[in-house]
């Protein structure tokens, strides 16, 4: 069925305090909406469930990518387009950037926020395995203050999260740690543009030697939401990438992910891929070390 | 209720607008319905197509996703304000000329991501092409056509400016 725009409220303050303020006298009350990619497409179906909507489209405060020495944060309202356009996260995150170009369309990237991205807790989200191979903080802001927690533990289950409803997504804090790090980001979708991905697989490690001394794995589509890949993680720190240890790796996912079969995949496939994925970052890491 | 409704201040094509309607109302019913600008189609109406492609504030959208309320004081192009004065655009005599539109109803949102992919890029490559049009769908699968357009008027306009650049000297 179709939506009835007459049956939703939205309002626009048009700035931080006044939306946070909203928020904290009614807590749960008010849905916020930022580019809309997501919850207009739900409007559109007659699927939307919120009622009362804040718009934080245009919201100055949360536009914003500042950089420092040590760290770049990232506002939440940031869209993909200001991100595969800025030159400090093409340079130092580079994984970032390409999950920034291929979301969606020009059209998608142009509204797509990063903060939607996150909150909308997709499992199959483009900028989560990235942002989790980067170890990324979120810092959520209400009227009571700010705090900062791990990525990582942001998500708790599908489409849940650690916000509570009188919480935003302010900003994402990114450490600028990751220049010597070997570097790997692939999704894989039916097609390159538009496509919700199967499933996609970051990396970054550090190799000493030809001892990975740093290693963080990410995916999408393996599990609920989108996850650290630890044990797996924890099978290659520490040694060499030799066909023993890549072996060992891929056995260690394939028991680590949860995929689920759905219209765009089976979990077999899933599992199957993302194995390969993995190979295909610890064989680059191989010749890397090789050559070291 | 329509009392309630806020007034939405949009600049179409250059024409100022103020216009009533319930927030959430989709920027595109707010073209086609209030302002009865109906070259701007609906495909699926939910981002995937690019039939609804309009350019608000020089930027492409896809205006099935674009809640009315959120288009305050913004200025949208749509494939209306192409022509100037009676004469086509040149991205639409390039598709008249190499067979770019064929049922039609892609080719609005076309046109517009087109427009918009040449306002940053005027000579893309056609890898750039594909991927400026990547969320526009054509259901009769004339892709070629189209591509093979974009190119055309790219040329032209090429043509254009070394002609201007003649002229200069």
């Amino acid at each position: 069925m179709r939506g009835d725009a007459e049956a939703h409220e939205l309002i626009a303050p048009g700035n931080l305090s006044a939306v946070l303020k909203l928020m904290a006298d009614a807590p749960g009350e008010w849905t916020p909406i930022a580019g809309g990619t997501e919850l207009m497409v739900a409007h559109a179906a007659g699927r939307l469930n919120a009622r009362r909507l804040v718009s934080l489209w245009g919201i100055s405060d949360l536009r914003f990518i500042n950089a420092t020495t040590e760290s770049i944060a990232i506002g939440a309202g940031v869209t993909f387009r200001d991100l595969r356009e800025h030159g400090v996260v093409a340079s130092d995150l580079p994984l970032l950037a390409r999950a920034a170009s291929w979301i969606g369309s020009i059209a998608n990237q142009s509204r797509a926020t990063v903060g939607g991205n996150l909150v909308n807790g997709s499992p199959a989200a483009d900028s989560s395995p990235a942002l989790l191979a980067y170890d990324a903080e979120i810092e959520v802001v209400s009227v009571h203050g700010r705090r900062r927690i791990a990525y990582s533990e942001f998500h708790t289950g599908y489409k849940r999260n650690i916000m509570t409803t009188d919480e935003l997504l302010y900003a994402i804090h990114l450490p600028r740690r990751f220049a010597r790090h070997q570097q790997y980001l692939r999704k894989v979708g039916t097609r390159r543009a538009m496509a919700i991905a199967k499933v996609a697989l970051a990396g970054t490690a550090l190799l000493e030697g030809k001892k990975i001394s740093e290693i963080r794995l990410a995916a999408a589509s393996l599990a609920p939401f989108p996850t650290r890949l630890y044990r797996t993680e924890a099978v290659m720190l520490g040694e060499a990438v030799t066909a023993e240890t890549i072996h060992a790796a891929r056995k260690a996912l394939l028991a680590e992910s949860q995929p689920i079969d759905d219209i765009r995949s089976t979990a077999e496939y899933r599992r199957g891929v993302a194995a390969n994925l993995l190979e295909e970052f610890l064989q680059s890491l191989r010749q890397e070390g090789r050559t070291q | 209720m329509s009392e309630c409704w806020p007034t939405i201040r949009i600049t179409v094509n250059g024409q100022r607008h103020l216009v009533q309607a319930p927030p959430m109302k989709r920027l595109l019913d707010v073209l086609r319905e209030d302002l009865h600008l109906t070259g701007t189609k609906e495909g699926c109406g939910e981002g995937e197509c690019g039939s609804c492609s309009v350019r608000m504030n020089g930027e492409l959208v896809n205006s099935c996703l674009v809640p009315a309320l959120q288009a305050e004081g913004a200025t949208i192009e749509t494939v209306e304000g192409l022509a100037q004065k009676g004469e086509l655009h040149p991205l639409q005599q390039a598709f008249l000329k190499c067979g770019g539109a064929q049922c039609g109803i892609c080719t609005p949102g076309m046109l517009m991501a087109a427009k918009h992919l040449l306002a940053h890029n005027p000579h893309p490559d056609i890898a750039e092409i594909r991927e400026g049009l990547a969320g526009n769908l054509c259901r009769c699968t004339g892709f070629m056509r189209i591509f093979e357009s974009v190119i055309a008027a790219a040329a032209q306009s090429c043509v254009a400016e070394e002609q201007r650049g003649a002229d200069a000297r």
